[in-house]
Parts: structure tokens; sequence; C-alpha cells
């Protein structure tokens, strides 16, 4: 089912408007079409009949903002996302993160964490996990709350499962999680290495340098200005050498960046040349 | 078919077409190979394609259907540019929305009738922008994806395009969408490419000379 359509163009950059004068949150240079739909489907949800009850409810109570942000940012994932993505990380990417004394691994925009415990995963089989550090963060503070606590619902699991193996997998998947009831719980051995903090790929700036950034359907929902800044907020965050991982239709054709990187193997893989 | 049979299908007293959207499912891959090949070469208007596929990205589907189009024909990328006589395809796991009439953007939200790409969503986000110039094609497939989005063209006043129940493979959602919706056309997949091909501006007028000339 399709939500109805209620936004006016004019409705929706009013409402943007507000929200980054009253509060931390510009969501200004998102794609506006994706937007329309986040806004069409809170009123839904939220039963507001109307875009300038929606808009009242935004700007005069500030407690439903976080409930607005939660809705408003997409955070649909799963693990080992595009298994054949994996694959390259784990054959071609990890074994030259190997060299280094330390890896140090943002996922950004990792929404409620399955990415973060999948690159754990990957990690811990090339038996590198004990000198890596994920940094796993997103602008939505409910999200990284679920993530830190690594359990997830049990219904995708078998998919999941069936997602690790095409990455090449080939432990029990069942291993490394805990089942009961309805949810599974992550071996905490995997979050021993992550931090899970809120960061806003908008406003806030780089906070350190890695050697693998993942932002996999992120920046589809940030226009062509909003995406350069990103992806060189992104480039100032990367080691020389370092990689970049994007979602299968995101690109760097275009941006600022493109020049510096190398794409590896029909997969999304920046690589800095050398200089 | 003879060429006047083909013919015979009256096109619809429309504005003109700014943009043609097939959406499809079960079955259509085949009606899709029989229209492509036989899309006029400067169609005036871009078409995007919607078609429920597995969620594999390195799935060749793009490459078949290429082999057969003489338009240029791309599976879409996020933020890509729209031109008018191209052919754009929906990719696997991503709602294709356009962002406005000269670019499409992505969205990998949840998915809507069990599907992503959703022809429901694709349908509803190019209506709202193009409005009346809409046109909407609806193939065989065997759920309920598609007609909403219809509806919405419908409700714009474009164009609403519906395969002949009797000519799918799985005929459900066009009969679906026929019990619920005031079809412009109902068409036979041998009849789709010519009748596409009358909505191109350059073709009306020639069909209008030719028609006199008769």
């Amino acid at each position: 089912m399709i939500e109805p359509d209620i936004i006016r163009d004019e409705e929706m950059e009013l409402l943007l408007r507000d929200i980054a004068d009253l509060y931390d949150y510009d969501f200004t240079q998102y794609t506006r079409s994706s937007l329309r739909r986040r806004l069409n489907r809170i009123c839904m949800l939220d039963k507001f009949t109307s875009f300038a009850e929606l808009r009242y409810r935004i700007t005069k109570d500030p407690a439903y903002l976080t409930r607005f942000i939660e809705e408003v940012t997409v955070n649909v994932t799963e693990m080992f996302r595009d298994p054949g993505f994996y694959k390259t990380l784990r054959d071609h990417i990890l074994p030259t993160l190997g060299t280094h004394p330390f890896i140090r691994v943002w996922v950004a925009g990792c929404s409620t964490g399955e990415e973060a415990y999948s690159v754990a995963i990957l990690l811990k089989e090339a038996k590198l996990y004990h000198k890596s550090l994920i940094y796993a963060t997103d602008i939505n503070p409910g999200v990284i709350e679920k993530a830190s606590r690594g359990i997830f619902q049990a219904g995708p699991i078998k998919q999941y499962s069936e997602n690790y193996m095409l990455s090449g997998g080939t432990e029990d998947f069942s291993s490394y999680y805990l089942s009961r009831y309805d949810v599974v719980k992550f071996d905490e051995a995997l979050s021993e290495k992550m931090i899970f903090s809120t960061h806003n790929l908008v406003s806030d700036s780089s906070f350190n340098e890695f050697q693998l950034i993942l932002c996999r359907n992120v920046l589809i929902y940030f226009d062509k200005d909003l995406q350069s800044k990103v992806l060189k907020l992104f480039d100032d965050s990367l080691q020389t050498f370092g990689f970049l991982a994007l979602g299968s239709k995101e690109t760097l054709r275009h941006s600022v960046v493109e020049s510096k990187y190398k794409q590896l193997s029909g997969k999304k893989y920046g690589r800095k040349p050398v200089k | 078919m003879e060429e006047n049979q083909l013919n015979s299908i009256p096109l619809p007293d429309k504005p003109a077409t700014e943009i043609l959207l097939i959406g499809g499912s079960a079955g259509s891959i085949s009606v899709l190979l029989e229209i492509i090949p036989q899309l006029d070469k400067e169609l005036s208007f871009p078409v995007i394609i919607i078609l429920h596929r597995k969620a594999h990205p390195e799935s060749n589907l793009s490459e078949l259907l290429q082999f057969h189009s003489s338009l240029p024909l791309f599976e879409v990328e996020d933020k890509m540019i729209l031109n008018n006589g191209c052919i754009y395809l929906a990719p696997a796991d991503y709602h294709l929305l356009l962002e406005n009439k000269g670019q499409i953007a992505l969205d990998s939200s949840e998915k809507i009738n069990y599907s992503r790409p959703s022809i429901d969503v694709s349908f509803q986000s190019a209506a709202v922008l193009f409005k009346q110039h809409t046109a909407g094609l609806l193939l065989s497939g065997a759920n309920a994806d598609g007609m909403e989005g219809l509806r919405c063209i419908e409700q714009y006043k474009g164009l609403v395009l519906v395969q002949d129940p009797v000519s799918a493979e799985f005929g459900y959602m066009p009969k679906q969408t026929l019990l619920n919706l005031e079809a412009d056309a109902v068409l036979k997949p041998a009849q789709m490419a010519f009748f596409i091909n009358r909505l191109n501006k350059k073709s009306n007028l020639n069909e209008l000379l030719l028609y006199n000339f008769i």
C-alpha cells in the first residue's frame, strides 16, 4: 500500500526550514522525492490528517522530534546485504588491511548495526578482529542504542545466514548468536571492539583516520552538493591506501574526489592511488 | 498482426506524453523483449521500467534488455539524469523515484507490497511530478503491486495502459486493475510498441498526415 500524497512542495520546504532553525537537524539538502515519501509515511503512521498538524507537532513539541528523526530517516538494513560485496571485502580488502598494525573501520550511517556486526564477523574470521576497532555511527540516537545491544529480530536470520554463506562464510552462522523466542542476541565478543556513537554527516566533522569506511545506501538520501561535502569528509578521514565502500548503486562519478579513487572489481570500492 | 489491425486502437485524446513507465512482475520479461526492439529510435520521452526481480545486484537483466534495445538502456544509478529517448531500468533492491523532471533518485526504504522496487512507488512519484503528461503501462503479474500507482496516474489525468489479461502469462495483476480502474487502452504485447511509438510527438504528426492521406 502506498501512502496518500498529502504534502506539497512549498510545505515541505517550510517544514525543513523550521526544523533547521529550531533544532540541530538540517534536512534541507536531503533528496526531496525520498523525504516526501517519509513525511507522508509519518503522517499516516502518526495519524496527522494534514500537513499543518504535523508541522504544529514538530515545532511545538521538542519531545516528538526524537520520534520524527527515527521515522524520517530510513533504517532498513540487513546483515551481509549484497553478499558479493562482502565477498570482495573478505577476499580482496581484508588481506590488505591485515598488513596494518591496527585497523580502524568506520560504519557511517550504521542504523541498527547489522552491517557493523557483519564486518566484525569478517574481521574475526580473518583473525584480524583483535587489532581492529569499528566505529559505528548514525544520526539517530534510537538506532544506535539498538545497535549497541546486539539484539535482532529472529525473522530475517535465515536470510542473513544465506547471505553469509554467499559472502564466502564457511562457519556455522548460528554459532554467532543465541536464539531466544523471537529475537537473537549476537555474541558479545563481536561487539567488544565496537564503539557506538551518534554522528551527523551533515554537520559533524571528521573524528579519526580510518583504513576502511563503509557508508552504504546513505548517500542516496542526499542531494549532489551534500554528497560532495560528505565524500570530502570521508576523504579527509581515510588513510592513504584506505578503502571506501558505498551502496551498489551509489557512485563517485562526477564527484570532487572521483580522481583520487579507483573502483575495484565492479564493486563500489575506491582506493587511493600511490601518491 | 497486420499493420491496419494495430492501427485500429484509437489513440486516447490526452496531453502529450512526457514520461512512460512500464511496470511488470511475473511473466513480463518476454513482453518487454517484444516491446523494446520495436520502439522508435527517437522517442520524445524517457521510458522507465520497473520489474520485480531477485535482489541480486549482479543480475544480468539489464544486459539482456540492452542486447535487444536500439535505444540507450541504463540500469539506474543514484541521481542519474533523465533523457528523452532513453530507457531506464530500476535496479534490484531499490525503489526508483523521480527527484525532478530531469533526475532519478533511489531509495532503499521498506518494501511496498512485498516488493522493492515497487511499481506503485515509481508510478506515484512520476505522477506527482509529470501529472497529466504521465503514461503508465502495467504488464503481466501475480500480485497487487501496480494498481494503486496506476490509480495515481489516473487521478492526475495521465494515460493508463494495461496489458490485456488474456494475453498475460499471469493475468491476475492486469485483471484486478481493469476491475478497479478505467484504462485508456488495453493492449496485447504485439500492439504495445506500435501504440507507444504513436505517443511520440514526431510520429503523432506523421500519423495525422497519414490519416489525412488515407
